[in-house]
């Protein structure tokens, strides 16, 4: 395996029922199926989780940084788009 | 002081007890130390991870099976004079898994040809009638149905894969094909085991264990080795010669320094 390397997957972790998968990091393996085990070895050892998502790495359509200025800037000055402009009704709790 | 010898298996319902399960934590133990000398030799690192984690498993699990033998037998002998402080004859474990890590393919085929007895064993302890070790073999089969799974997608894809790993692979299940007849055979232990405490049946789990085995190595496309002299003795304490060196290495800081601890 030295003159070649198996592809990067990227490792979603979901930690208890309910929650959604968070990213915990990125394993190599041959195949979709090893790289399920080698999540489970390499991040679930200490009972992080209760499901594991792998996506192949070059499958993955990432934003480009360079757009990220016209992407992500003007929503910083649109606090009205925030729901912090209601008084919350006694009782409820969640909203 | 447990007797080892096999003219003395004639012997009471709890010593039958406490025997078998230092056979079951001889057995871990040893392949647990096997897949501990190879830590730091993965072939990837997260195979390195894979490798480590089910050495762990063995060493809780024999950690599980030495603790209720040292209880019941009500000496006060614990898991660590089962481990460090007994000869290389007082151990009861198959010469299979004590037999030399040697390439990755030799390591999964001792792995495989070990684990899907192992599991077979585990499940029929669940049903058996002394309740802490039917506990201690239900915690312990998750376990191995997962080293299970490693192993075999392992074996499929060395014995399904390039020429030389197919060779290789084959090589490895011929060679230790030869040290799994004590595992399928019963002795007067298994028989008291079966008999006293609704222990596991060998015939049964002979034939389970080859159909199994059959259908793996159809799989990865590896024949199945012939009928041929089978190596035994391990569970009587006499072991191949590559097992003097690994208790040697396992038991040398207990040995060297009489009770030090962490």
């Amino acid at each position: 395996m030295a003159d070649q390397n198996w592809p990067l997957y990227e490792v979603f972790i979901r930690s208890r029922s309910g929650l959604s998968h968070k990213h915990a990091g990125s394993v190599h393996a041959a195949d979709d199926q090893m790289a399920i085990d080698h999540a489970r070895d390499v991040y679930t050892r200490r009972n992080e989780g209760v499901s594991i998502w792998v996506v192949k790495s070059s499958e993955i359509i990432a934003s480009d940084p360079a757009e990220s200025s016209a992407l992500f800037e003007p929503a910083a000055d649109k606090i009205y788009r925030h729901p912090t402009f209601y008084e919350i009704p006694d009782g409820v709790e969640n909203l | 002081m447990l007797s080892p010898g096999i003219e003395q298996f004639r012997m009471n319902k709890e010593e039958a007890l406490i025997s078998y399960l230092l056979r079951l934590g001889d057995n871990a133990l040893v392949l647990g130390q096997r897949l501990i000398e190879i830590v730091a030799n993965g072939p990837e690192l997260e195979e390195e991870l894979a490798n480590a984690n089910i050495a762990l498993d063995y060493l809780g699990q024999a950690r599980m099976f030495y603790s209720y033998a040292g209880e019941l037998e009500g000496n006060g002998r614990g898991e660590d004079d089962f481990a460090f402080l007994r000869d290389e004859h007082e151990f009861k474990n198959f010469l299979l898994v004590e037999q030399p890590n040697g390439n990755f393919a030799d390591t999964i085929a001792r792995q495989v040809l070990f684990d899907v007895f192992y599991r077979l064993q585990l499940d029929a302890l669940i049903l058996c009638s002394d309740e802490r070790l039917a506990e201690i073999a239900a915690k312990s089969v998750k376990e191995i149905l997962y080293h299970l799974r490693h192993g075999k997608q392992w074996l499929i894809r060395l014995g399904d894969g390039t020429e030389k790993s197919h060779q290789r692979i084959t090589k490895s299940v011929q060679k230790f094909w030869r040290y799994t007849g004590e595992m399928l055979s019963g002795d007067e232990l298994d028989d008291a085991m079966k008999k006293e405490w609704n222990g596991p049946d060998l015939k049964l789990l002979k034939d389970e264990w080859r159909k199994e085995v059959a259908v793996i190595l159809n799989e990865a496309t590896i024949s199945l080795p012939g009928e041929q002299w089978m190596a035994a003795g391990g569970k009587q304490g006499h072991h191949t010669e590559h097992f003097g060196y690994l208790i040697a290495e396992m038991q040398y800081m207990q040995r060297a320094y009489p009770g030090a601890s962490w």
